[in-house]
């Protein structure tokens, strides 16, 4: 655990000493006002919760996260100092979560800098606050899940805008799965197992449930399952191919 | 000590690392050389466990990299070829941040990290992010990275690569005052810093083992060793020297005048040509005994050994 902080640090450490960190935020903050209130109307349904503002959530994550993950393990073996982590008495696995958690935990400081807006809707209205500490937390697991499936991405390729196109690909099968566009391809020939299954892997259907308060096993395990089994693969992926 | 037993690397169809064998003992000085794509930073990655091998065994202390490659790391230190770093950290956070690593802590720590800044002259530079360093700069700051937690075994991969003059005379002192029961396994293109450094040479090409010795027995491996060269002052027979039992060949060089008389192995013939030079009244002004030429010893272990 001792060295997963140790890199932990070092890799939060390497997001502010960057700009990625301040412009990720700045970014993520701005855009995220501006669908709430733009096209979410936020004000006009003169309702006070934020599902306006958590309802783009997943469109936010599908472009912002890839960003934030892509350079987590391209960058390492193209500057080659993957060889230097990795001759140093630690773990792949150490590494992977270390440097999982460092990205997630922007991700989570951009969630929390968007407080005014809660503080805006207390202000107008006496929203059921347990729903939005609901919403945040699975806003916050669905980033994960995107960001495990972007640092995988980043795993496969030396390149971080083939990682990044690849992420937003892959991320981007994940959030439709679960809609009508998807499903109608699989209609009328396949069996309503598939069907539902292919449903049950969409990041929409278990975040909607999320946001509106219900933290219900299946969704918040679903997230986490996700992680788990990205990290792993990246894991595979970077054991086999740090020396190429 | 290391002990490496039928070592063996393959990339696609192509044996990188060759059924390599080999051991090194406390206080050895090693050198790899070899011609570039040889091996010598495969078999390199593999002793630091960076990869794996495809066949064959590493010891290092009698742990095997397969079982205990931790323990391993931990005793090694490793500069990898071309001095990799985390560019946007300044030498000092850098060298915080593997010695966190390394386990090292407190006042130790501290004592540590000065002791590499001073010894490789890191103080002018400290806090300016390793992207905006020399490359010299750079390959120092990995070489602090390398030494910071006084390992067992210190693995260069081409240390003194783009170091000026002054700056590869630092390094070799610094490898030559390490404590003499280390192993240090260097990698280089330069023959002269493995006469003047190691005690070990490893001649690898084409992922096999060419030459393993001391730098004396590669150098009496060149027909030029106990050569004789002398310089005339104007031109002069010098077939004679064939009467000379002990010379084999006599070797002019028109352009400057020297000639060099190859002497067959065993044979000490310097008072026979001293004799001879008298005796012919030869106009020899400069003589001497050569040690040998490293260059061509190299090629021709290596030559059609290129990749």
């Amino acid at each position: 655990m001792g060295m997963v902080w140790t890199l932990l640090k070092r890799e939060i450490a390497s997001f502010f000493a960057t700009p990625v960190a301040y412009v990720f935020i700045t970014i993520f903050l701005i855009l995220s006002a501006v669908f709430a209130f733009f096209i979410g109307s936020l004000y006009e349904r003169e309702q006070a919760d934020l599902l306006p503002f958590f309802n783009f959530h997943p469109w936010l994550y599908l472009f912002l996260v890839p960003a934030i993950a892509m350079r987590t393990w391209a960058e390492e073996r193209k500057s080659g100092s993957i060889e230097l982590l990795m001759t140093l008495p630690i773990s792949t696995l150490q590494a992977v979560v270390a440097k999982f958690l460092a990205a997630w935990a922007v991700l989570g400081l951009s969630l929390l800098l968007t407080f005014p807006l809660w503080l805006t809707i207390n202000y107008l209205g006496n929203p059921d606050n347990g729903v939005v500490v609901a919403a945040y937390v699975g806003s916050w697991l669905m980033s994960g899940a995107f960001l495990a499936i972007g640092m995988c991405m980043s795993a496969l390729t030396k390149n971080q805008v083939v990682a990044f196109i690849l992420a937003v690909v892959v991320c981007f099968l994940f959030v439709v799965s679960g809609s009508n566009i998807v499903l109608d391809a699989f209609k009328g020939w396949a069996p309503s197992i598939v069907i539902d299954t292919v449903a049950s892997f969409s990041f929409l259907t278990h975040f909607e449930s999320i946001a509106k308060g219900v933290i219900a096993l299946n969704d918040v395990g679903y997230f986490l399952i996700s992680i788990v089994i990205w990290l792993y693969a990246s894991l595979l992926i970077i054991e086999r191919k740090k020396a190429d | 000590m290391i002990y490496v037993k039928n070592l063996t690397k393959i990339f696609g169809d192509h044996v990188a690392v060759n059924h390599l064998n080999f051991d090194i003992q406390p206080g050895d000085v090693v050198g790899f050389l070899g011609p570039n794509g040889a091996g010598k930073s495969t078999t390199m990655k593999m002793l630091t466990g960076f990869i794996t091998p495809d066949d064959g065994e590493i010891l290092i202390d009698d742990l095997s990299i397969f079982d205990d490659p931790k323990k391993i790391k931990q005793k090694i230190g490793y500069l990898p070829e071309g001095a990799p770093a985390y560019g946007d950290m300044t030498p000092l956070q850098f060298l915080n941040f593997i010695a966190a690593i390394r386990g090292l802590k407190g006042d130790l720590k501290r004592q540590r990290i000065s002791h590499v800044i001073n010894k490789i002259d890191l103080q002018s530079v400290l806090d300016k992010p390793i992207d905006n360093l020399s490359k010299g700069f750079k390959r120092r700051v990995g070489l602090a990275q390398a030494l910071l937690h006084d390992p067992q075994i210190l693995i260069l991969d081409e240390p003194t690569d783009g170091l000026d003059p002054n700056q590869k005379h630092q390094v070799r002192e610094l490898i030559q005052n390490l404590a003499k029961d280390k192993i240090v396994i260097i990698s280089t293109h330069i023959l002269e810093e493995v006469t003047a450094l190691c005690n070990r040479v490893m001649i690898i090409a084409a992922g096999q083992m060419k030459f393993n010795g001391t730098p004396k027995e590669l150098i009496a491996k060149s027909k030029y060793h106990n050569a004789i060269t002398l310089h005339l002052s104007y031109p002069s027979d010098t077939s004679g020297f064939l009467d000379v039992p002990g010379i084999l060949e006599i070797l002019p060089d028109r352009a400057n005048g020297k000639v060099t008389l190859i002497i067959q192995p065993g044979y000490d013939i310097l008072h026979e040509v001293n004799k001879h030079i008298h005796e012919r009244k030869l106009p020899v002004d400069t003589l001497f005994v050569e040690q040998g030429r490293l260059d061509q010893v190299f090629r021709e272990m290596t030559q059609g050994a290129e990749v």
